[in-house]
């Protein structure tokens, strides 16, 4: 982590330094250094625990009191099982993609590292050893922004596994926020007639915070996968600010709605499954609708996605060129994310065509993410529908990427492609939008 | 013996340092946009409820604090009016950059200190998990190191200069649900760390009241109750160091030192009574507790009844040996015994305790304490014991502190962080954080010290003590003891900020005598004048620069509103009759005065006028200048004389 001054000056992170400039002499630990640190600073940290930077140059002195004791600390990633096994509890595997969900920080020199062995989970959150018998699989440690369609292949692939063996009650996904909406989605679709939950969590507050959310979004996760009526890919967060019920969602209807709260996640355009309260550890299901858990389905799996889609949101000024290259390019599928009832600028129309004509899938959602699409209010939508597009009623238009790219890769011709499109697959189509299932702003 | 007890403090070797939180006057708070000022009322704003995880260390540690924080496993209650908070406050948004006026009025501190700042700031995050910040965590940041105060008893060094948020401020506690309100939290603070190098109460007192004034002196500093509190941490020879938070006047500094030397001095007295005695350390154990709930269920004594029947328990802890060293004084009125409460208070969450020392009370007459003895198979006359009453899981937990808090004793005093009373007592608060707290705030960007921010501090460090009391001697005509007594005063900011206001219109020399004499005579006199608050003083001011009335009636105006905080100065002005007379009614009372002194007038002549003047300042004193009476009386005397 160091930059060159360290190396330069013969020093190490963890190294006891003394520091002479002029008549200020400083003793103190070296840091690794801040991202945004100058160049000439080294940071120290005092025995009274804090860091300060200090800046040297050809006048400074610097002594090496003690050589670093600190080795590197491990990040061993693979499958563990938790300590003590309770045969007593429900069976529940955690896979692990990565995310600040588990993390924990190293005091010594303050880098956040993953914690995901089971241990190190049970660690964090002595309460697991009450709701269930966890095992680890780790599959990738990322940042979700770096998620891809391939690894929700692999990921689908593992979820599959735990889902035809009877031994486990259900399955917990730790994944990071950002993306965690799409690879819920993903997973709605890949694997269908599932028996029993597979539940992702996340945090929006690190793990090595005292006021972390991932404590209790990770509980209410077990609790979910071990005891929801439910068998559906759905996304387990905070449904409020406060420490109180965590909301569970529907996959295919989840969006993060904020860059920080923990509240983040959102159904739109529905209303969460269920509440769990942590505390009490009870699930309280708000919805009639959905898949029942029922261990004798057999789940099937459809895990191949297209990266050959592209989102694009349409605007004043949009380019149809845009639409153009990506035809061009060879794509298969293009989701709108439309103004409005879903449409695009009226010029734009004529590309629409082209790529539909050319064997290009259009799918259109809407940009305002609440309410439905419908292309038959107006001229332009009227036109859009003739030139071939696939309206995705309410469809969120992330969901609605996720969807094409599922069903260009899981089908044999076009048609079949946008027959899939259309159909209810795993409830991502609401069929009545009631007027709570919108915020109001006070 | 007692809090009379008076202790050589160089012998016992008295050791304090002092920890002086100042909340800066910033447009914003230190890392969101949020104004500084508290809400001005909490009624009907958004509330949130929250819990906090002790956070395990590296070193698969927890600490101290914060795991007693998490075993009491409280819940939070967030009061967040919307004028005074965002998301930031709410732990709902990461912090913004961290605030560069606050920057530059800790950095201007640090130079009036003769501290050296830091090449480049970066915030830490101190674990403090008691909820009064939403994140768990304290961020604090060292802008810089060193530096020194002035003492008449030795110069005291300052270890660092640290700039840090100002944390919630707490509404109330009631079953376990812990409510704050979050207007105070992220107000800037600077914190100043003496070394401990002070060695007597007064001068503890007297350091904090130097550093403080240097603050004030930037102008950049808030002002009131509950704007600057000092945490002070103290300890005696063979003690132990114990700090002390939350003291909010400067004058109940002294009392908090010298009962703590007290405390320690008697707790390590006990240590060797122990030790006398005989009593063997591993005899005090939580396995000895015996339910005595039978002998209590038909009692008379209501409180105890009451948790009874409710399916509580009492429960007595046996102590062999002890008779009378739970009553053992720890001065300030307290005992032993208060401490062992504090404990049972602070980890079992019950009312507190009753010990054999303090029997028969409560409606536990002689013959129940008897009983008891008898029941506990204990020898009156030598032994004690403890009765906790609660619910059972409660008791248990209170009684396992006890025990430890009594084996502590064996070995004087505990390391704790205590809590102050508004007496100067203090009591348990919970166990010192242990160095494992600290860990980099990663959101926030360093902020490095350059030349553009030096600059900015450099205008706001206050004119140092040595050139102020020369302006004062050579500017204002102070005396030389004046300008010296001016320069030691808290009144000095105040001071300086009268003389610009009433520059021209009030002589310096006035306001001086007025904050550095009157005051102190009216003191002797026994008058309560730190009820006379800043702002009074200032509006007595304005009153007299209006013509209000006559400088000679400014002591019995301050009299009037110490007596009476809270009236107006007009009102204070008009009911004592110290109105400023016009020239008229002087001119009337000076020619009645010359009418009914006539034969003197006559006899005299000019040599009339001490006489007359005299008379006539009996019935003006208070209400027209001195000096105005005397040009009247003389020209009216010659006027007389002259047969007009």
């Amino acid at each position: 982590m160091s930059g060159d001054l360290y190396s330069d000056l013969g020093i190490s992170v963890g190294d006891l330094v003394r520091i002479r400039r002029g008549s200020s002499e400083i003793e103190g630990v070296v840091m690794p250094k801040h991202a945004f640190s100058d160049p000439d600073i080294v940071v120290l940290k005092l025995r009274n625990g804090y860091n300060i930077g200090v800046r040297v140059d050809s006048s400074s002195r610097i002594e090496v009191v003690r050589r670093s004791a600190v080795k590197p600390a491990s990040t061993g990633a693979s499958a563990q099982v938790s300590p003590s096994p309770r045969p007593d509890l429900p069976k529940i595997m955690v896979i692990g993609t990565g995310g600040t969900i588990a993390s924990k920080v190293e005091y010594e020199t303050g880098a956040v590292k993953p914690a995901m062995s089971a241990g190190e989970l049970m660690e964090l959150i002595p309460e697991i050893s009450e709701i269930a018998s966890i095992e680890v699989e780790s599959v990738y440690n990322i940042l979700s922004e770096n998620m891809r369609p391939e690894y929700w292949e692999v990921i689908a692939e593992r979820i599959y596994r735990y889902m035809i063996d009877d031994s486990y009650s259900g399955v917990v996904v730790t994944h990071g926020t950002d993306t965690m909406g799409y690879t819920a989605s993903a997973i709605a679709f890949a694997i269908r007639d599932m028996p029993k939950p597979v539940v992702f969590v996340g945090s929006q507050r690190s793990s090595d915070r005292p006021s972390t959310d991932a404590a209790l979004n990770f509980i209410s996760a077990l609790i979910t996968a071990s005891q929801a009526p439910f068998a559906e890919s759905v996304v387990a967060m905070h449904a409020e600010t406060s420490d109180r019920e965590i909301a569970v969602h529907r996959g295919v209807k989840v969006r993060k709605m904020h860059t920080s709260r923990r509240d983040t996640f959102q159904s739109i355009n529905a209303s969460p499954l269920a509440y769990v309260d942590p505390v009490s550890r009870r699930i309280r299901v708000v919805s009639e609708r959905f898949m029942p858990r029922d261990s004798g389905r057999s789940p099937s799996l459809a895990n191949r996605f297209d990266r050959r889609v592209a989102l694009l949101y349409s605007y004043p000024g949009f380019d149809p060129e845009l639409i153009d290259f990506l035809v061009d390019k060879g794509y298969r599928g293009i989701v709108i994310a439309g103004t409005g009832f879903g449409h695009v600028p009226e010029y734009a129309v004529a590309s629409l065509k082209r790529a539909s004509e050319s064997g290009v899938l259009v799918a259109v959602a809407s940009q305002t993410l609440f309410g439905a699409v419908n292309l038959r209010v107006y001229t332009t939508g009227r036109e859009m529908l003739k030139a071939g597009v696939i309206p995705c009623g309410d469809m969120l238009p992330e969901t609605a990427y996720v969807k094409l790219s599922w069903a260009l890769g899981n089908s044999r011709d076009l048609d079949e492609a946008r027959g899939l499109m259309v159909r209810d697959i795993a409830f991502e189509f609401e069929p009545r939008i009631i007027d709570s299932y919108y915020p109001r702003w006070s | 013996m007692g809090m009379d007890e008076k202790l050589d403090y160089r012998e016992i070797g008295l050791t304090v340092g002092l920890e002086i939180h100042q909340q800066l006057d910033t447009r914003a708070k230190l890392f969101c946009n949020c104004p500084t000022r508290l809400a001005s009322s909490i009624e009907g704003a958004p509330t949130i409820y929250r819990r906090l995880r002790a956070g395990k260390s590296e070193l698969g540690e927890v600490d101290p604090a914060a795991l007693f924080e998490y075993m009491r496993g409280r819940l939070f209650e967030y009061i967040a009016p919307r004028d005074s908070v965002c998301l930031v406050e709410l732990d709902e948004e990461p912090p913004h950059d961290l605030n560069r006026e606050a920057v530059a009025i800790a950095l201007a501190v640090a130079l009036a200190l003769g501290a050296e700042p830091v090449d480049e700031i970066h915030v830490m995050r101190k674990i403090v998990v008691d909820g009064s910040n939403t994140s768990g965590f304290q961020r604090t940041a060292i802008v810089a190191l060193g530096g020194s105060v002035d003492d008449d008893e030795g110069s005291v060094g300052i270890r660092t200069i640290t700039l840090e948020e100002d944390s919630a401020r707490k509404v109330r506690e009631s079953d376990g649900v812990v409510t704050y309100c979050l207007d105070r939290l992220g107000i800037p603070l600077i914190e100043i760390s003496t070394a401990p190098d002070i060695h007597s109460p007064e001068q503890a007192e007297r350091v904090a009241q130097r550093i403080g004034l240097i603050m004030r002196l930037t102008g950049r500093v808030k002002r009131g109750l509950g704007t600057i509190r000092q945490d002070l941490n103290i300890s005696i020879r063979g003690g132990a160091k114990i700090e002390v938070k939350g003291v909010q006047r400067l004058d109940l500094i002294s009392r908090v030192v010298a009962l703590e030397a007290l405390r320690q001095y008697r707790l390590l007295k006990l240590r060797d009574e122990l030790a006398s005695r005989g009593i063997d350390r591993d005899s005090i154990s939580i396995d000895d507790l015996v339910d005595v709930t039978e002998l209590f269920r038909d009692s008379k004594v209501r409180f105890i009844k009451r948790v009874i029947d409710r399916g509580g328990v009492v429960m007595a802890l046996p102590l062999r040996g002890f008779k009378g060293l739970l009553g053992w004084s720890v001065g300030g009125g307290r005992r032993f015994g208060s401490e062992l409460a504090d404990y049972a208070r602070q980890w079992g969450g019950v009312g507190g305790l009753i010990h054999s020392d303090e029997l028969p009370n409560y409606g536990i007459d002689s013959s129940m304490v008897d009983q008891i003895y008898r029941f506990l198979d204990l020898d009156p006359g030598s032994d004690a014991f403890i009765l906790i009453s609660d619910q059972r899981d409660r008791v248990l937990k209170a009684f396992r502190a006890v025990v430890e808090r009594i084996r502590a004793a064996f070995d004087g005093v505990p390391e704790e962080t205590r809590v102050a009373a508004d007496d100067g007592t203090t009591r348990y608060m919970r166990p010192q954080p242990g160095a494992a707290r600290m860990y980099p705030e990663t959101d926030i960007p360093p902020v490095r010290v350059d030349s553009g921010l030096l600059e900015e501090a450099r205008k706001l460090v206050p004119e140092p003590f040595e050139v102020k009391f020369e302006r004062f001697v050579r500017d204002h005509g102070l005396s030389r003891d004046l300008a010296k007594q001016l320069i030691r005063s808290h009144y000095l900011p105040l001071y300086e900020d009268l003389v610009s206001r009433f520059s021209g219109r009030i002589d310096p020399q006035l306001i001086a005598v007025t904050l550095i004499n009157t005051l102190k005579a009216l003191r002797s006199e026994g008058v309560d004048v730190s009820r006379i608050s800043e702002e009074t003083l200032t509006e007595v001011f304005d009153a007299y620069s209006r013509g209000l009335f006559s400088k000679e009636a400014i002591p019995d105006v301050l009299r009037g509103l110490a007596q009476s905080p809270g009236e107006s100065v007009e009102s204070i002005v008009e009911r004592l009759g110290l109105g400023r007379l016009s020239m008229e009614d002087l001119e009337r009372i000076v020619s009645e005065v010359l009418r009914s002194e006539e034969r003197i007038v006559r006899e005299r002549g000019e040599r009339a006028f001490s006489a007359i003047m005299g008379r006539v300042m009996a019935r003006v004193r208070g209400r027209v200048d001195g000096r105005v009476v005397s040009q009247v009386v003389r020209r009216m005397l010659s006027e007389f004389l002259s047969g007009s």
